[in-house]
């Protein structure tokens, strides 16, 4: 069975078994490359998910408290369950969710896709200048056309750039999965995982900061990546902090880079890489630049792999007595 | 002689170096007054939001010190510090801050002699390195 009439099946059946009160998951928008996220209620609603290469973002920056008050009223239940489709980051962000106390692990039921890469919407669009009408999946190839025209990428090559040094495909944490587990590309030692973090900290201090001058040069200050990120759920943001104001309101580059530097810090052994702040990005900052380095020192310095294992506390919860320390006189 | 003085903030954990300082400085050893004190509870209490706001406003180095490992008046908030300090200092020196304007160390109150010798190296250090001139927050210049 295709496994988007799996997902299907399996939503509808949590869904009139009345095990969970919402699924939440991706369904089409309105534009070929895209997906948009999707609360279902109720049966008919279910038959709306979909599962393909374009759901990019991160579900789990869904998951709010908010949601698990207001379930159905009709449900008289008093903590809503709620189901979620997750790929393998999703999952890890779950896992950091619970790990931070944001809800418990039985407020949701984990349905698992097994995820081969999400394709890069630029890198779409790039292939397909006309536009895209549909996009139809096929061996690992996809299929865009536009007016009856077709044009045939290899999803190897729209990869977004995180699945490819993707640590883990499919959830770690699920209830059940919507199809068959995916093989892993054992990533999560090879010498070149971090080889794009190695060529910038090669560079001397001065080739560095032009390097994120540049980077960082087109942003708008959206704060979508922000928006985004399923970790970012502060009630209020330092950005928006006024006494003392951290960090300035314009766009120039000392506030951009503090904007970036801070938040990037904020989710130091938090990031699971799953690339939703860069897909949700309207100017294409490859704003991960900031965040991988953080992933790369905590697995150095504390042996640490975000959102891995459920029982363990995050990195700056704990200490180890032989954590790194040559840096302190 | 016309030398370039830098301007450094330095944070300083109430229960250790601060008192450190102070002994120093009844004791008479010399250090050159570049520092600009801020007295913290802990050095556990410095977040990055601190250290990147002294930068921003154009201090030329941030100097942090608390109490050594296993001595912290709250037990264990040095080793919280010293990860997150870690992780701090890598993404910063990663973006362009140059090696040597983010110092730490532990020194404990009776080290009034460390304090002031660790006082000179971060001093020169930082005076070799000159004036900051990465992540500074000025006015917008108008025409
Ligand atoms: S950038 Fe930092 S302060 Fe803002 S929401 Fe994210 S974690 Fe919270
Ligand atoms: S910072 Fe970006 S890559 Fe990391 S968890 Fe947040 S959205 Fe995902
Ligand atoms: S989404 Fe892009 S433009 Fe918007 S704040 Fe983030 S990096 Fe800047």
């Amino acid at each position: 069975m295709e496994l988007n009439d799996t997902l299907r099946d399996i939503a509808k059946k949590l869904l009139e078994e009345g095990r969970v009160d919402a699924v939440l998951g991706f369904r089409q928008s309105s534009l070929a490359h895209m997906t948009e996220p999707f609360l279902a209620t109720t049966a008919e609603q279910a038959d709306q998910l979909v599962f393909n290469s374009c759901c990019r973002m991160n579900l789990a920056v869904y998951l709010t408290p908010d949601l698990f008050r207001s379930g159905r009223p009709e449900s008289g239940k008093k903590s809503p369950r709620v189901a979620v489709t997750a790929k393998g980051c999703d999952s890890r962000n779950i896992v950091t969710q619970i790990q931070e106390n944001r809800y418990k692990r039985d407020q949701v039921h984990i349905i698992g896709l097994p995820c081969t890469g999400m394709a890069d919407k630029a890198k779409l669009l790039a292939a397909a200048p006309e536009g895209i009408d549909t996009i139809t999946e096929k061996n690992g190839t996809l299929i865009l056309s536009r007016d009856g025209k077709e044009t045939v990428v290899s999803k190897t090559e729209v990869l977004q750039s995180n699945c490819l040094s993707c640590i883990i495909r499919n959830p770690v944490i699920r209830d059940e999965m919507a199809g068959d587990p995916v093989p892993e590309l054992d990533m999560d030692s090879h010498p070149d995982r971090f080889a794009d973090v190695a060529e910038i900290e090669a560079l001397s201090p001065a080739d560095k900061a032009g390097f994120f001058e540049t980077l960082v040069s087109d942003c708008t200050r959206c704060y979508a990546c922000r928006n985004a990120c399923p970790l970012c759920y502060c009630p209020v943001c330092f950005v928006d902090e006024s006494r003392p104001q951290w960090v300035g309101k314009t766009i120039a580059p000392t506030d951009v880079m503090a904007f970036h530097l801070l938040r990037a810090f904020h989710d130091a052994g938090r990031c699971t890489d799953c690339g939703a702040c860069e897909a949700a990005c309207p100017m294409d900052i490859p704003m991960r630049a900031f965040t991988r380095k953080t992933i790369k020192d905590a697995r150095e310095g504390f042996g640490w792999e975000t959102g891995m294992d459920l029982n363990l506390r995050p990195p700056l919860d704990r200490f180890d007595l032989k954590d790194p320390g040559d840096f302190i006189r | 002689m016309n030398q370039f003085e830098p301007k450094i903030i330095t944070f300083l954990c109430n229960w250790c170096s601060y008192g450190a300082a102070d002994l120093a400085g009844v004791s008479r050893f010399q250090y050159p007054p570049n520092m600009r004190v801020v007295r913290i509870p802990c050095s556990g209490r410095v977040s990055a939001k601190m250290i990147l706001h002294a930068i921003r406003n154009g201090a030329d180095g941030v100097w942090i010190s608390g109490c050594h490992p296993g001595d912290c008046h709250y037990i264990e908030g040095n080793y919280y510090a010293r990860r997150k300090f870690y992780l701090l200092k890598e993404l910063l020196e990663y973006s362009g801050l140059e090696p040597g304007r983010l110092q730490f160390s532990w020194i404990s109150s009776a080290e009034g002699v460390k304090f002031a010798e660790v006082a000179h190296e971060v001093i020169e250090k930082i005076r070799d390195l000159g004036p900051a001139s990465r992540f500074i927050k000025r006015l917008p210049e108008v025409a």
